[in-house]
Order: C-alpha cells, then structure tokens, then sequence
C-alpha cells in the first residue's frame, strides 16, 4: 500500500508551519503505511551554504566530533545539528562534493540522506508519529516539503529502504506502488555512472529522474519519461530545490488526491490526509489524471 | 432526523446504528457529520432511510446498500456504492475509481466526474455519470445501464457482456467487443427515465446519446476470434 502525503507552500505566512502542516498528514496516512516513515523538507536556502543531511545506526558514536574532523579535512567551517539517528551539516555550498567523498572516508557507516542547499530527509523505521516525533518534523519551517509511510513490498523493512529517496543535489521521490523492470534500469543507470544505496525499486525511479535532470531534461519531461520507461505500478511524488510534481502510471491502481488554494499545493494518497489544512472546505479538490504530470515550480 | 457526528461519535457506532435499523422504522432521516474523509461510512444498510453526509468520504461510502437512499454532499473516494443491491446513492462530486464496482441493482449517481473502472463488473445496477468517466470503465459489465452525460476513457466497455451504455460525448476507445449499436425507441424510453431518476433531465436529452454495447464475440472461446481478445 504505502501513504504519501505533499505540501508545497505559496503563500509565506504558512511557512513557519509546514512540519506541523505535515506532520498531521503523515500520521493519517499510519494506516496505509505502519512500518516506516520519512519526510523531506525544503527549508530553505542560505546564501553560500548547503545541506548534507546524514544517518548513523550508531550515532553517538560517529557523530561525536564529525564536524570538526569534516572542518579539518575540508579546510572550511562545518556546523553541525544532531537530531536522533540524523545530523545536518551545514557548510560552504561549493564543498558539498569534497565533504561527501571526505565523509565516505572518515565515516564509512554513516549514510548520506541527502544534499543541496535546501533539502533535508529524515527517514527511519517505526510508526509514523514516533519517527516525526524523534526528529522533531512537527517544528520545522520551509517552503515544501513530502512525507511517505511505508508499506515494504520490494524490499526489506531498513532505514535506507524508506522513503523519500534522493539521488541527486536537492532532488528526492517517494513512491506508492511497484515497478517490475526496476532490475533492468537500475543496470542501464549504473552504466550512465550512477550510484545506488539499496536494492529497493523506488531509488531507481529517483536516480532514473536524476539522470535525466543531469541530462538536461526539465522536471515535466523526466516525469514524462517515467511513463514510457518504467513498468509498473506508481504514483510518484517528486521534489526539486524550488518544485513539486505528482505523476500517475497510466493503469492509476494507487489513488491519490490533490488540492489547491491560493496559500497552497497539496497531495494525499486519500482526501483524509487533507482535511485538517488551512481552507480545504473552499479548496479545489481534484484526483489526477493517469498518464498525466502535474507540477509546480517557484 | 438523527444526527450523527463521525469525529466524536466513531464508524462502528454509525453502523451497528444503521444496521440495526430493519424493516420499518420512525428514525428515518439520518444526517452524518465530519465524515472527513473516512472508510465504510453507511456500509451494509437494509432499511428504507435516507442519510446525508455532509462532507467527503474515502474508500467504499455505501458498499452494499439495500434500499437506503443515501446522499454525499462532497465527493466520494474509491468503491463508492460498490456491491449495492438496491436503493439511491447520490454523490454531489466527483467519484474516485471503480464507482458501483459489481453493482447488483439500485441507481447510483454521480453529479461530478467518476475516475477510472466505473461499473467494472456490474450486475444491474444503474450509474448516472453528469460528468465524465475515466479508462476501463464498465470492464466486464454483465447487466445494468450506465448513462454518462459527458466524455468517457479508454477502454470503454471491455469484455462487455449485456450492460447497455449511454454516453454523450466522446469515447476516447472501445473496449474490446464493445461496438456502437443504434438508437432504438425503447432505449430512447430508458434513457429518458434514467435522466430523470438520475437528476439530470434538465442537462440532456435522449437524443443527444450514442449506445454502445456487447458485439457478443468473446462469451465463449472461439478460435477464429482469437485476435479480438
């Protein structure tokens, strides 16, 4: 089954309460999705300065001093903010590429969960109100943000098996549904040079729109692509540092809602995760078409 | 009227109420609040009582009604009236995928649009659509009528076996088997009828639709029709 909730903010004033906003979401959407959760939040840009978001099954351990040991091999100013079983490091945008290869060295085991100027994913396994409770979602800022609950169909129950999955600076997708050919992309994708954590099928679905992004491809277009290249069964719901797209394969088994005002873009997996936003009594509420992308760019 | 409010009051309270309304009964007016989009709201009603929701709801609102009427003021997520027997189901929205699913009997209309698989496998019930009806739609439709005012998707009507099919506006593709038939006057007498229980007699005309139905090709496996399946 899985949940996916999204909420990509117009109107500024709600920014301070996208993590509550999202957070309310993401627990009605237990029930389609118990066994693990994750949310990924655009909070913002600061000039200069990027994000990699990382993940420690042994946190207390590889965290301590991570920063100054990343300050000492990257020769630049790392901050660091640990939150549970993830920590942001905040440092000079330019060195996110030398920080993550400087990361892969110091600590092997920590995992990276994303990266860019805005984008920050915390992901683990357990309710959906537990996991937004341990990295506190519920108060954090931004412009846009999707969550996902999980229910493991191709792959174990894992940290790194949940979603949102992200494979490129700023991007991330989350998945309800199956792919079959997943196998056969993931080889082509690594033969065009790109890397995968898990055996899972929705980080190829991720890397196969990063690929096409690095390609060229705007948003629309590689979600298009998704549609003619990937078997299967989905509805993806796609993040980039300044947009949000939602695309159905054109069979459209797994449902989904959207709704707009003029403060908002929202998506559920089912019009309950919806109800409690600011205004959904006067929103327009729509089902996306199959075969059809939807996105919004700031 | 009775009022029932969802949120505080929960859905096996609503209906072990309903279900244990049969027969006759005075508490015939029912009115259900802050539904909010949750599952199995009113399923398995058998009495003759009309209930409002007012708002919208999520998967399977009415499945199996017999002989309530039963109307959503807001839309209506998947498998809305599916399984229904008998009586009324009236969404004044739009209806998410597969909308009165193996219907055996009763009306169900839609006042907004209805996604895809509307009717699949339906058994007699009949389905007015004022809006448009989304791909593989009536997919193995056994018996019934379904009258849809705007446009429908691809596939209509696949595998059809003996539901007739009214639609207004454009088909985007016929099903397997499924062809258009002609207009005769006693379907012209249905679809009036059908219109008019299905609160659209204003919007359209009889006249106005093509019928669509079974060109009987795949009821039993026959070789020389190997390439039609």
């Amino acid at each position: 089954m899985c949940g996916i909730v999204g909420l990509f903010l117009k109107d500024p004033k709600l920014e301070p309460q996208l993590g509550a906003l999202l957070t309310d979401m993401l627990i009605t959407m237990t029930d389609r999705g118990p066994d693990s959760a994750g949310i990924a939040i655009y909070s913002g840009a600061k000039d200069g300065l990027g994000k990699i978001t990382v993940q420690s099954a042994q946190p207390e351990v590889d965290f301590k001093t991570l920063d100054a040991d990343l300050h000492d091999a990257i020769g630049k100013p790392v901050a660091m903010l640990v939150k549970s079983t993830h920590a942001v490091l905040e440092l000079p945008l330019d060195q996110l590429d030398a920080a993550r290869t400087a990361l892969a060295h110091l600590r092997p085991g920590v995992k990276v969960m994303s990266a860019g100027d805005s984008i920050e994913i915390f992901k683990e396994v357990g309710l959906p109100k537990d996991v937004a409770a341990r990295f506190g979602v519920s108060k954090m800022k931004g412009t846009h943000g999707i969550g996902h609950t999980r229910m493991a169909t191709e792959s174990a129950v894992t940290t790194m098996g949940a979603h949102p999955f992200s494979t490129g600076t700023d991007q991330c997708l989350v998945h309800n549904g199956s792919l079959s050919n997943h196998n056969g992309v993931r080889r082509m994708l690594k033969r065009e040079g790109m890397t995968f954590e898990t055996e899972n099928d929705t980080e190829v679905a991720a890397a196969f729109i990063s690929h096409r992004l690095k390609e060229g491809d705007k948003l629309g277009e590689a979600m298009e692509a998704t549609l003619t290249d990937l078997d299967g069964f989905f509805t993806f719901v796609v993040g980039t540092h300044n947009g949000f797209g939602v695309v159905r394969d054109p069979i459209a088994c797994k449902p989904a809602v959207m709704a707009e005002t003029d403060q908002y873009v929202a998506f559920g997996s089912e019009y309950r995760a919806l109800v409690n936003l600011p205004g959904i009594e006067t929103a327009r509420v729509w089902e996306p078409e199959p075969a059809t992308v939807y996105f919004w760019e700031r | 009227m009775q009022t029932f409010d969802l949120e505080a009051q929960g859905l096996r309270a609503l209906n072990a109420s309903l279900h244990a309304l049969k027969g006759l009964t005075n508490q015939t007016a029912w009115e259900i609040i802050n539904p909010k989009g949750s599952h199995a709201i009113a399923v398995g009603v058998d009495a003759p009582i009309e209930i409002t929701v007012r708002g919208s709801t999520g998967y399977y609102c009415a499945g199996m009604n017999k002989q309530a009427t039963i109307r959503v003021k807001g839309s209506a997520g998947p498998g809305v009236a599916e399984n229904m027997m008998s009586g009324t189901v009236i969404v004044d929205g739009d209806a998410s995928q597969y909308a009165g699913a193996t219907g055996n009997g009763g009306l169900l209309v839609i006042k907004g649009n209805a996604a895809s698989r509307c009717g699949i496998s339906m058994k007699g019930i009949d389905i007015v659509v004022h809006g448009n009806i989304g791909h593989m739609s009536c997919f193995m439709a056994q018996s019934g009528n379904v009258v849809v005012l705007g446009d429908a998707g691809d596939a209509l009507g696949d595998s059809l076996y003996e539901a007739r099919l009214f639609v207004r506006g454009s088909v985007k593709s016929l099903g397997a088997d499924c062809i258009e038939k002609e207009m005769r006057p006693e379907h012209l007498a249905l679809l009036a009828d059908l219109l008019k229980r299905g609160e659209a007699d204003g919007k359209a005309k009889p006249e106005e639709f093509k019928r669509y139905g079974s060109a009987r090709k795949l009821y039993n496996f026959n070789i020389d029709n190997a390439s039609a399946y």
